[in-house]
């Protein structure tokens, strides 16, 4: 920005280096054209082709992606500084384009019902409006643009680095989030609510994060992560401004990633929003903005730290301990997996609390690990189906097991990994965090860890009680299988698979990302 | 060689699961041949096993993930071989005891039909992860076996146990994974420590010789031992092995009490005396103390069950006592006679075990009192019922005699106080063997038991072995006990604890 002169009403254009960000045009791209298409392609046509500009958008970008971090080892800044193109970046955005094709998948559902989505959103529940456009069988296609821009969001924040790029990154991801939480097909007065607690709270923690950044700004005079790095380690680290600054920058950002005492919307939202939308938001969103949070942490502050420390220790015991013993409680799975997501993401904060080499490759590790498995296990939920839609209440799931063994097998596993059992991705990545954090110093907080571990294998191991050990109802839910969401089951398991017999390659590709850290 | 015994059962629950429906007597007839071969190949190690050589024999070592310094090392000493044995030896007899089990669903009540296929899948699995936890010389080899291990065995209670076996299950698991992921905090800080020495590695060779600040040690020991002390168990953490073991398919408890709780001790003498030696040496009083609690609190509790599976449950809780008395007694003969105790009560419970299935399965019930006078009916199942348990009381002549007596007289060489109390033990198994005989099979035959069959060919295959290595090891317990003194006293060189001066006793049974 600093090199944006205005002199003598002539502007020189910036220099932008487009191969190195083409993996985030690409997107934003196919969402722009996805838009056309719901402008100029005539209604039969267009669900076709949305699925088919938004696979080939994502694997065209994952590919970009791939081939920029095989090619040379990144580490520089793109676009003025705004953007930075690194190792650990490059990991996660290809981690988030992996997890949003497996999450396109389930959205792209067709073989359940006309889709998952709600045919018209502007129509009011339970009016003669909705009926006639269930009825007239239209699909609400706009959900594929939306959700290419919601991933080029997320492909950006991770990346940004200057707070305002990262808050201009953050509503990108945000916003068609929002609205693609109110656009279930059933239970939609819930979606709506959902959506709208979403957008309130997560405006409300927007501003935080706007707050925090004119803070930092008054302090560093600057937005750039590597300007306000330097002003602390020259001004030192306890001026008002800057405490107050982090601080509200911090909000915002554990917001995002639903750590507590910020985790209050998770539940509702992840009950309320379309299961698909619900897989996306738990792995894409997750990784986006633990990825921001790691950015954030080790480059703006890093030589903060031992102030940011001890409240990130107590947000992270909060986070773990709360995510576990609440859902203990919980009878609707989805909002079982929401409090299972927070809880994980308490996990994630003690890998990022190490601030050291292993914390950040064992985070990057821990995101796609979960990621997969999340992916996995909610496309295992949007297949088991009632009359009226998903057999969201826990004690429908009785008995499955034996209905279906494979599949409810599965989900076994699926929990098991969430658990943390050895030979599931989900024990090699918690693992690994745990091993950075006592590397780190932070022991006690592992000790939380193992605990918190241990009070939420009890409501995975319930969940597999249920479903192999009791009677199955008489009119239990039905298992709908179709290609796209068994292929998004399968990935997700081999990789939970892959990830916790034979992590070597993936623990070594982590690692080499990690190696350079964050470019400042 | 133990890279195969690991494999073969693995793959061969991999098989039995993708077997076509409805061909049960060929997943059966699998499962056997399975376990069976195994138990041949082991066999065959333990002859080939060189008593005066190196003491990790049969050592085999790969990288796993080099990233986290994780190798894939396997190795048997003289300890982990006779526990290797003695599972080797018990799976098939249980394949063949519950042949009939998993339709039955553990013989009390009738559930619905179960899938027979996943049982002996489940049973093979099992097998696979307890020959590899004993076979594990990496840290973090042994914690995944030891954790993953509990998975099988938490679907063969929660899907064929007794009524109340979901509860049991899910106790069972939640107990023993809250102490492994204690232990995995321990693991994980053992490993920084030696990283931290310069070397990170997990392997235990490695890690025997890291010198470990006392205090830290303490923590360290206190992070395995609780995970080994809910595994075995020891008195407070007990609570779950009668639901366990009482709504476990009989020869899921036979594997349960018999091979999964070993590892708990196994794990105390191998890894918590040998890489915290002086943590060890530290708390000692405390382990004996709760040793010796629970010989006398197992075997008290014992008289007073009702029920045939939950009181076998508890006389183990008091010989597991025994056990941890032995080994922390410090001395070779105790530890020594700890290690044979380990197998020694496999072989006990487990023909307890096996015999109180066949009973359970004939009645109906597992409660005592719905059996009496089956001596007359049914001599054969009476009779090997009373060896069983007699094996269950120590008597001389049988082979828990001889480690019963190794460890009373190891502890009393150096502690006197709790070897007497734990003599009380002996009375007392007595009592509860010996009254459970009287109540269920002698007597005036009640029209309970009327038609009661006796043994059939099956079941006396499955129970002879038993009974004759029981009796066979206790005249001539001389091959195990020459297989474990070496590496018992590679542990007592770690711990640095002398033997305390011969006294007259030591003559006669030092091999």
């Amino acid at each position: 920005m600093s090199q944006v002169s205005v002199a003598a009403g002539s502007i020189t254009p910036p220099h932008i280096e487009y191969g190195q960000l083409a993996p985030i045009l690409i997107v934003l791209g196919a969402a722009a054209v996805g838009v056309l298409i719901e402008a100029f392609v005539s209604r039969p046509y267009r669900y076709w082709s949305q699925v088919g500009v938004s696979l080939v958008g994502l694997v065209v970008a994952f590919v970009w992606t791939i081939v920029m971090g095989v090619s040379h080892t990144p580490h520089h800044v793109a676009a003025l500084g705004a953007v930075g193109v690194d190792g650990p970046t490059l990991f996660i955005q290809g981690t988030i384009l992996v997890l949003a094709l497996m999450s396109l998948l389930l959205i792209a559902e067709r073989r359940h019902e006309p889709s998952p989505f709600t045919a018209q959103a502007s129509s009011v529940p339970g009016t003669a409006e909705e009926r006639e456009s269930l009825v007239a069988g239209i699909l609400q296609t706009e959900v594929f643009p939306l959700m290419l821009f919601a991933v080029g969001g997320m492909l950006i924040f991770p990346a940004a680095n200057d707070l305002l790029t990262m808050f201009v990154a953050l509503e990108v991801l945000s916003l068609p989030l929002y609205l693609l939480c109110g656009l279930a097909r059933r239970r939609r007065l819930l979606s709506q609510e959902a959506a709208v607690k979403y957008f309130l709270l997560g405006a409300f923690s927007s501003a935080f994060f706007l707050y925090g950044t004119a803070l930092l700004y008054g302090f560093a005079g600057s937005v750039r992560l590597s300007d306000i790095q330097l002003a602390i380690s020259q001004k030192g680290g306890m001026e008002p401004l800057l405490l107050a600054g982090v601080a509200l920058l911090s909000v915002g950002l554990l917001f995002k990633m639903g750590a507590a005492p910020f985790q209050v919307w998770k539940p509702d939202v992840y009950q309320g929003a379309p299961t698909a939308i619900t897989a996306l938001m738990a792995s894409c969103t997750l990784v986006s903005a633990v990825g921001g949070i790691l950015r954030v942490f080790y480059v703006g502050f890093e030589t903060l730290r031992w102030d940011w420390r001890p409240v990130m220790w107590a947000v992270a015991i909060l986070t773990m301990v709360l995510g576990a013993v609440v859902a203990i409680t919980q009878t609707d799975v989805k909002r079982m997996l929401a409090y299972s997501s927070i809880a994980h993401g308490g996990f994630l904060l003690t890998g990022v609390i190490a601030t050291n080499k292993a914390g950040l490759s064992s985070t990057l590790f821990y995101l796609a690990a979960y990621g997969f498995t999340t992916v996995g296990a909610f496309a295992i939920i949007t297949m088991v189906r009632d009359a009226g839609g998903e057999a969201w209440h826990l004690s429908r799931w009785a008995g499955l097991g034996k209905r279906q063994p494979l599949l409810a097998g599965t989900f076994a596993f699926f929990l098991l990994a969430f658990a943390g059992i050895p030979l599931t991705s989900g024990f090699t990545g918690k693992f690994a965090v745990f091993q950075a954090a006592v590397s780190g110093g932070a022991t006690p907080l592992v000790i939380v860890g193992v605990v918190s571990s241990a009070i939420a294998a009890f409501f995975y191991v319930r969940v597999i009680v249920l479903m192999f050990f009791s009677d199955p109802a008489a009119d239990g839910p039905a298992v709908v299988f179709s290609p796209t969401s068994t292929t998004a089951v399968v990935v997700g398991a081999l990789a939970t698979v892959v990830l916790g017999v034979v992590p070597g390659p993936a623990l070594h590709l982590a690692q080499s990302a990690a190696s350079q850290f964050f470019v400042r | 060689m133990l890279t195969a015994l690991i494999a073969i059962p693995a793959l061969g629950a991999l098989l039995v699961a993708f077997l076509p429906k409805g061909r049960d007597e060929l997943a059966k007839l699998t499962a056997l041949v399975v376990t069976l071969v195994v138990a041949v190949l082991a066999i065959a190690m333990a002859i080939g096993f060189d008593n005066g050589g190196p003491r990790f024999q049969f050592t085999e070592k790969y990288w796993w993930i080099k990233q986290f310094g994780v190798h894939y090392a396997v190795g048997v000493d003289g300890v982990a071989l006779v526990l290797i044995l003695l599972s080797v030896i018990l799976v098939p007899l249980v394949v063949l005891a519950s042949w009939n089990d998993a339709e039955r669903s553990g013989g009390v009540e009738a559930p619905p039909k179960r899938s027979v296929k996943t049982y002996f899948a489940l049973l093979l699995a099992l097998e696979a992860m307890m020959i590899g936890v004993f076979a594990a010389t990496d840290i973090f080899l042994f914690y995944v076996f030891f954790e993953a291990m509990l998975i099988p065995m938490y679907f063969i209670i929660g899907s064929y146990g007794g009524a109340q076996r979901s509860y049991a299950a899910v106790k069972f698991l939640l107990y023993s994974l809250f102490g492994g992921l204690l232990m995995l905090a321990a693991v994980i800080t053992l490993y920084v420590q030696s990283a931290n020495a310069g070397h990170g590695t997990f392997l235990f060779d490695e890690l025997r010789n890291l010198h470990i600040e006392p205090t830290t040690a303490k923590w360290l020991f206190l992070g395995f031992f609780v995970a080994f002390a809910i595994k075995a168990p020891l008195v407070p953490f007990h609570t779950w092995l009668p639901d366990a073991a009482g709504q476990a398919p009989a020869g899921a408890a036979v594997l349960l009490v018999g091979v999964l709780d070993k590892v708990g001790t196994y794990g105390m003498l191998r890894f918590c005396l040998e890489l915290f030696p002086g943590a060890a040496k530290w708390f000692t009083p405390v382990v004996l103390t709760l040793s010796v609690i629970g010989i006398v609190y197992g075997a008290v509790l014992a008289i007073g069950q009702i029920d045939i599976k939950r009181l076998i449950a508890y006389t183990s809780i008091s010989h597991f006592g025994f056990i941890t008395l032995g080994i922390f007694a410090m001395t070779t003969q105790g530890q020594t006679g700890a290690t044979l105790y380990m197998v020694n009560h496999g072989f006990s419970t487990g023909a307890l075990f096996l015999v109180a299935g066949f009973l359970i399965a004939r009645r109906g019930s597992s409660r005592i009192d719905a059996f009496g006078g089956v001596q007359k009916v049914a001599p054969l199942l009476a009779g090997t019922f009373l060896v069983a348990g007699l094996s269950g009381l120590s008597l001389p002549g049988l082979s828990t005699f001889v480690s019963e007596f190794l460890v009373l007289v190891g502890t009393f060489t150096r502690y006197k106080v709790p070897a007497i109390i734990a003599t009380s033990g002996i009375v007392l198994a007595a009592v509860y063997i010996l009254w459970m005989y009287q109540r269920t099979m002698s007597g005036p035959p009640t029209e309970k038991v009327a038609g009661m069959r006796d043994l059939s060919k099956r079941e006396l295959v499955v129970i002879a072995p038993v009974l004759v290595l029981l009796v066979v090891l206790g005249f001539y317990p001389k091959p195990a006990l020459n297989m474990i003194n070496p590496s018992v006293k590679q542990t007592m060189v770690k711990v640095e604890k002398h033997d305390p001066q011969p006294t007259i006793a030591e003559k006669g049974i030092r091999p």
